[in-house]
């Protein structure tokens, strides 16, 4: 199914982050048919026989990691194509340094059956730039009504269960789901919302959406729709992963849980790091997103859980609108931002030059731990492993705009900021998929 | 000149701004005085009524303002489901821009959407009230009144009684009355009491009887509970139990203490019909000061100058 490189590529002269084996320095890469057969700190060993025809590249000033592995990205296909198709998100990906990432089940039709499981498999295999992992509806139709048959779509390739931004009201119908998948070994995802809380809310409720006249959504809604699945994965027993989470007290909980030795994960957002609720100031539905940018005291928390564990892992949350969506009132305007080709360097720029974070642990939370969560192959580089990394710039400032971008969204609220951390190259299977030199950069260098 | 092209929100206006309308806004109001209540002062200039939403006051009072200036008015109403999802405000504001208008004057039901608006056509855009963010000539009206009634707004204590929350009228006045020096009280159940208000710059009061009791005015707001799309309060009587002016709540305000409404008002919700016909209220002068400070808002923002007035009348 993939398209691999066969000849021999080596590395040399990279600074070189595996946090699966927690290597950090100068250091190589050799793959031959798209697999990592040398990976190591220092230079290649002497008794290293020179291959020919090998392709060779001279990493030096740049840092070579593992692909990123995105787990939450909403690809459209089928259903909305005008937002963005399997081919321009999986393009994106790539240029943002991702090798591997999920695609989110709320397309049209959504998908609830294998049919649609198969579709994505099938379309992103002939893109070719991003191996995909679908995630399927939890609940058929994600009406949260019933369930789905979960053996049938996990055999399909299904590597999560989630109804995307439908939290599963019906409790009782949650635990049992959670225990038909449990023997499965995916996680269930459950974007934790009681929207009976946030009827109409259109941003975090505090001061700002009372200055600017916009229906609140409170943080209640998120932390109390966690504190309900904590408790459903504690009756159960299944893993729950806890998709973007904003706000302090759901990071509270969760610390809590994963405390007592519940099985429970979480992720949260570029933006919701790098924005807060004053960003909405100007009504820029750029700034329109689910969960909403919160509080700075609450960003302060999410910071704060990144660098001490808690929060495992980064997601883009890539949800690409058109133009027109997006060109509405504050108040109508769809929720989501896109983030896939940026994810990186807003990463990096907030948590990492502005932030508590060092590098290797930011490539773990954008790598390492989310294949982890997904008991997937990724985030390493140990050699064996399918040749899937990126080197990248963390010094390169540069501007992202609208022109540059892939993926077809245009709601990107990092158009014209300066960011610093670039990805320059990404490999697949040893292919390159990006190219920063060769292809149409997504932004401007300062 | 006045330093302003829009009048979007209160918000952004300093309180020489405000001053500044509301003396205009005096003159216009001795010109309502006179037999003949017309002036040349926007002739040829083209202002259109862009209304999103019902509204009879609010509209009526604009469209006499710019028939008092001489100005040629084109009135558009609508309020069906496509326009309320604000899908067609792009091409509004496209249309508008090629018919060449000088002024839009603009209701919507969606916070934002005047300002939205103002940054995509050349026209001035004076905000009649968008969602729950702000309605800014209601605002200068009430100021205008509590002016003439007062004096100035120094130190005056001004309570806004009503859903806060959901109020335009109430972010106005505390943006407005702030700059001037007043202070501000607002008063309401909780339900109706968004988050973090006093960060606009006024102190919260749940008790009716101490919000009032030592107000140089009260402002009371219309109460709109039949139409709850998702209920956050029991009714009209749990409401007027605890917040209705009436004779008995009338007499824990001091004297001098001047009642006054937007409109339109639910007598006997809100308000008792006694203390609505009684000596106290000055209803039906906010109503006439609100041609004069529409007057105004729409002469300086055309580019008219204060100082010359007088010989433009």
């Amino acid at each position: 199914m993939e398209r691999r490189d066969h000849r021999t590529l080596i590395v040399t002269g990279a600074r070189l982050i595996d946090p699966a084996r927690k290597l950090d320095g100068t250091g190589h890469l050799v793959a031959r048919d798209g697999e990592i057969v040398a990976c190591d700190l220092g230079d290649l060993p002497a008794d290293f026989a020179p291959v020919e025809g090998a392709e060779q590249r001279n990493g030096e000033g740049l840092t070579l990691v593992p692909g990123f592995f995105d787990l939450r990205a909403h690809l459209r296909e089928p259903g909305y194509e005008d937002r963005e198709t399997i081919a321009t998100g999986c393009a994106a990906a790539a240029a943002g340094g991702y090798t591997d990432t999920t695609a989110m089940p709320n397309t049209h039709p959504c998908a609830d059956t294998p049919g649609a499981i198969e579709l994505v498999l099938v379309r992103s295999a002939e893109a070719g730039r991003c191996r995909v992992h679908p995630v399927a509806a939890l609940t058929a139709g994600m009406k949260g009504e019933s369930m789905v048959e979960y053996g049938d779509l996990f055999d399909a390739g299904a590597v999560a269960f989630s109804d995307d931004v439908q939290w599963v009201r019906d409790s009782g119908l949650m635990r049992h789901a959670m225990e038909s998948i449990r023997t499965l070994g995916v996680p269930v995802i459950s974007h934790p919302e009681d929207a009976s809380l946030s009827p109409n809310g259109t941003m975090h409720e505090g001061t700002w959406s009372t200055r600017l006249g916009l229906v609140g959504l409170p943080s209640a809604a998120e932390v109390s729709a966690i504190a309900r699945d904590i408790e459903l994965a504690r009756l159960t027993g299944a893993p729950l992963h806890v998709p973007h989470v904003s706000t302090r007290d759901g990071v509270e909980l969760i610390r809590g849980a994963r405390a007592q030795g519940l099985a429970i994960t979480c992720e949260t957002t570029p933006h919701h790091v790098f924005f807060t609720d004053s960003d909405c100031r100007d009504y820029d539905t750029s700034f329109k997103v689910k969960p909403p940018l919160r509080s700075v005291a609450d960003q302060e928390a999410l910071v704060e859980a990144l660098a001490d564990g808690t929060i495992d892992a980064i997601a883009s949350d890539h949800a690409p609108h058109t133009g027109t969506d997006k060109e509405r009132t504050f108040a109508h305007a769809p929720f989501g931002v896109i983030g896939l080709e940026t994810a990186f360097a807003a990463a990096h720029e907030r948590l990492v030059r502005r932030g508590p974070l060092d590098l290797p642990r930011l490539v773990e939370l954008m790598s390492t731990a989310p294949a982890r969560i997904l008991g997937k192959p990724g985030g390493s580089l140990e050699p064996g492993r399918s040749a899937d990394f990126a080197l990248i710039d963390p010094e390169d400032t540069w501007t992202p705009h609208a022109g540059g971008l892939r993926s077809k969204g245009r709601n990107c609220p990092w158009l014209g900021r300066a960011l610093t951390g670039r990805v320059h190259t990404t490999f697949l299977a040893g292919r390159v998929t990006f190219d920063l030199e060769t292809a149409t950069p997504a932004g401007g260098a300062v | 000149m006045f330093a302003q092209k829009h009048l979007l929100d209160l918000e952004s206006y300093t309180a020489a701004q405000i001053l500044e309308i509301l003396d205009t806004a005096e003159s216009f109001r001795r010109v309502l005085d006179r037999p003949i209540p017309k002036v040349p002062v926007l002739r040829a200039k083209t202002i259109t009524n862009l209304f999103f939403e019902p509204s009879t006051r609010t509209r009526i009072s604009f469209e006499l303002a710019e028939k008092r200036l001489s100005a040629d008015v084109v009135n558009f109403s609508a309020s069906g489901s496509s326009v309320a999802k604000g899908e067609t405000l792009r091409d509004t504001a496209e249309n508008i821009l090629a018919m060449k208008v000088d002024m839009i004057v603009m209701r919507h039901p969606d916070s934002g959407a005047a300002r939205y608006l103002s940054e995509r056509v050349p026209a001035s855009v004076i905000n009649a009230g968008d969602g729950m963010h702000e309605h800014p000539t209601q605002g200068l009206l009430d100021m205008m009144t509590m002016r003439q009634k007062l004096g100035s707004l120094e130190g005056k204590k001004v309570t806004i009684v009503g859903d806060i929350a959901h109020s335009r009228v109430a972010r106005s006045n505390v943006w407005g009355l702030n700059k001037l020096g007043a202070r501000v009280t607002v008063c309401g159940p909780p339900p109706m009491m968004p988050l973090d208000i006093e960060s606009l710059g006024c102190t919260v009061e749940y008790d009716f009887g101490r919000a009032i009791e030592d107000a140089d005015a009260v402002n009371v707001l219309r109460i709109q509970l039949e139409r709850q799309e998702n209920q956050i309060f029991p009714g009209n009587r749990e409401y007027a139990r605890a917040y209705r002016l009436d004779d008995r709540m009338l007499a824990r305000t001091k004297p001098g203490c001047i009642i006054m409404h937007p409109g339109p008002m639910n007598r006997d919700v809100e308000i008792s019909s006694a203390v609505a016909d009684g000596d106290r209220q000055v209803i039906l002068e906010q109503v006439t000061n609100g041609v004069a400070v529409r007057m105004a808002v729409l002469y300086l923002l055309s580019g008219g100058v204060r100082e010359s007035l007088g010989q433009d009348l």
